[in-house]
């Protein structure tokens, strides 16, 4: 009895790397069809979302922006594997994963109305099939599984994608999610985030389990290990899950290991409380961004021109959708007494009433 | 007109729509080929196939958060929680997320989930089987909860609730499922939402319930007769939000109310109902309004429910107090 060794489970759960810390390919079958248009994307892209994270955090402390998780170093996985979906696919982001949400197709000015908490940042346009960011963690992970429930049942070719962290891992309703997907061969890709610290609490402390892709096994589903600071293998892993969903096979759970360099939130966490120097040295030796750089330089794709235009043109599109975001009109009450329902029920019509009359003072 | 029990209401309702509707989903633990633990969803897989009835893992939270996730997709969800004192696993499923849809969504996803659930006490199950847990979601924006007492009413509200784009929690009483038979229509109708039912009318004193209550409530009204006291009853129908517009009319003629319910006293509806009573209609009433409720415990599952549950009694002695105040 209890004999099954843990060790043989995790041992299948290696890290799978395609592109190494020096920008050199090291795993030739895993390599994906990438165009050298689609490889120029992918980097433009990702230098793209630095800069707009380096100017997100300037705003945030400007108070210009609202509520903002910091998303330097995980560049690879977050784009990656958006990259991966196609626009008929359904996404569903956690609070860190604003930058799927605008490659899929919502515009910075909603993302940052979004930050602010203004209802007009939660609308998404017209064939941007997604959620807004999830608060609670796991939460996002079993609506995934009806979504993708949802596209298996009307015949769709396209998947619900979610994304969770270590810690979200660890949530109940990670496991429901994954289990009512499995159970139902739905059309889901699940990703992890393994970003190693949910705000300070290091993996290692989150599970007896040393990998998150793992727990697959005991929702009978597959589930890979790979580099999350190395945008090919990210890629690689969410297209062939994707393949396997639309082609009826059910849904694939993945761990991106990867690294956040900032803090949780910019609502005061501070890492050095949790993070030694030397580690955070040690991630962005890793960088996501360096590797492709430097293999995207060797191939001729990538210059310092094309780095400096890309930086300039982030930086010039997020001040014009600022500016475009303090232009919206303010949200009112009423604005939100509006969106309760479809229709008032009594209350909220006096309610309504009562808010209109204030307003108009 | 044909005679059914609740229970037969409900199906009859899950039938109408599934026929009606193409997106209507049923489905929940034991939902499939069982029927349900109740029967409630009896023959309806057979009839409807495995892909619109039909059985989910055990995980009250994941029931949920699926219906959330089939709603996006032009799904109207019909998911059973298989007692309601389950709910505590779904809570932020429920009030955390299909609640809050619409607003996350800036007013433009229609969440059309209608929750059945099979809650109250009176019928000996095991713990946290028999609980009124309604207060627990009548507190959060964004969803109704909606309680018939009358098989007609079970129908119509339940086809109302599963047309409405929003997520309702519909609680069945389960002393009600199979305790009478009531005139039901075979052909569909509706029931509207948000609006209270005077299932008696009388002009002495209202008595206000809603479940299984009304029933008591109806009981005590035939006894305070034989006495000469003219009892309303007032079947609130949907608890959230409450149908104040019927209620304060009746305080106008009557004067006097009673507020009825099974749940413990504290932060229900009931002292939600009887404050806004005192501010929309202070000087109409001739007494305080008056409350039964169950005291402020958990639910003593089988032992001691019988004692522990308000009954018609108590209601016959609140209203007395009221109309001799």
């Amino acid at each position: 009895m209890l004999k099954n060794s843990i060790e043989d489970i995790e041992n299948q759960f290696e890290i799978i790397q395609i592109l190494n810390e020096e920008g050199e390919i090291v795993n030739k079958e895993e390599m994906p069809d990438l165009s050298d248009d689609d490889l120029k994307e992918l980097m433009r892209r990702m230098v793209y979302t630095r800069v707009l994270d380096q100017r997100s955090i300037a705003l945030n402390r400007q108070g210009r922006l609202g509520f903002y998780a910091p998303t330097a170093g995980q560049e690879a996985s977050q784009l990656g594997s958006q990259f991966a979906i196609e626009k008929e696919d359904y996404l569903l982001p956690a609070y860190r994963d604003v930058p799927q949400l605008i490659w899929q197709g919502l515009p910075l000015s909603k993302a940052f109305l979004f930050s602010r908490g203004h209802f007009k940042g939660n609308q998404m346009p017209e064939g941007v099939n997604a959620m807004s960011p999830q608060i609670i963690i796991g939460a996002q992970y079993i609506q995934a599984a009806g979504v993708g429930l949802g596209l298996k049942k009307r015949g769709e070719k396209a998947i619900a994608i979610t994304y969770t962290g270590d810690g979200g891992a660890s949530q109940g309703d990670f496991y429901e999610g994954i289990n009512f997907a499995g159970a139902y061969k739905a059309n889901n890709v699940f990703v992890v985030q393994n970003n190693q610290f949910a705000i300070s609490v290091p993996v290692e402390k989150q599970s007896a389990a040393n990998t998150v892709a793992q727990k697959s096994v005991a929702a009978g589903i597959p589930g890979v290990r790979v580099d999350g600071m190395d945008v090919l293998a990210v890629y690689k892993a969410v297209r062939d899950a994707r393949e396997r969903a639309i082609n009826g096979e059910g849904p694939s759970l993945i761990e991106t290991v990867t690294y956040r360099y900032g803090p949780h939130t910019m609502a005061g966490d501070d890492p050095t409380r949790y993070r030694t120097e030397e580690l955070d040295d040690e991630w962005e030796k890793k960088d996501p961004l360096i590797r492709f750089r430097k293999y995207l330089e060797a191939k001729g794709l990538w210059s310092e021109e094309e780095e400096n235009k890309t930086i300039e043109t982030a930086k010039e599109e997020i001040k014009a959708a600022i500016k475009e975001a303090d232009g919206v009109e303010k949200q009112k009450v009423t604005d939100l007494i509006s969106i309760m329902h479809e229709e008032l029920p009594a209350n909220l019509k006096e309610q309504m009433e009562e808010y209109k009359e204030k307003e108009s003072k | 007109m044909a005679q059914m029990t609740m229970i037969q209401a409900i199906t009859d309702a899950m039938r109408t729509e599934l026929k009606n509707d193409e997106n209507v989903l049923v489905f929940g633990e034991d939902v499939g080929q069982n029927g349900g633990v109740f029967r409630a969803t009896e023959g309806l897989q057979k009839e409807y196939g495995e892909d619109r009835v039909f059985d989910t893992p055990l995980a009250e939270s994941g029931i949920i958060g699926l219906s959330v996730g089939l709603s996006t997709q032009g799904f109207r969800p019909v998911p059973e929680i298989q007692f309601f004192g389950f709910v505590y696993e779904a809570m932020d499923a429920i009030n955390g997320q299909a609640a809050r849809m619409r607003y996350r969504s800036g007013g433009t996803k229609n969440i059309p989930i209608t929750i059945r659930s099979p809650f109250g006490g009176g019928v000996h199950t095991p713990e946290l089987h028999a609980d009124s847990l309604e207060g627990l979601i009548a507190q959060q924006p964004g969803v109704r909860v909606v309680i018939p007492s009358t098989p007609y009413d079970a129908k119509g509200l339940l086809i109302s609730s599963i047309r409405n784009n929003d997520p309702v929690v519909y609680l069945e009483h389960m002393k009600l499922y199979r305790s009478f038979r009531g005139e039901v229509p075979e052909e569909e109708y509706t029931v509207d939402l948000d609006k209270a039912d005077i299932k008696r009318e009388g002009s002495d004193i209202t008595l206000i319930a809603y479940g299984a209550m009304v029933h008591s409530a109806l009981k005590a009204a035939d006894e305070l007769e034989k006495e000469g006291i003219n009892a309303e009853v007032i079947d609130l129908r949907t608890v959230s939000p409450v149908d104040y517009d019927t209620i304060i009319e009746s305080v106008k003629k009557t004067n006097r109310v009673v507020m009825i319910q099974e749940a413990q006293r504290q932060a229900g509806i009931g002292g939600q109902v009887m404050s806004e009573i005192q501010e929309r209609a202070i000087l109409h009433l001739e007494a305080p309004v008056l409350r039964v409720t169950a005291p402020d415990t958990v639910y003593p599952f089988t032992a001691a429910e019988e004692v522990w549950l308000p009954d018609h009694q108590d209601i016959i002695e609140k209203a007395k107090q009221a109309i001799n105040f």
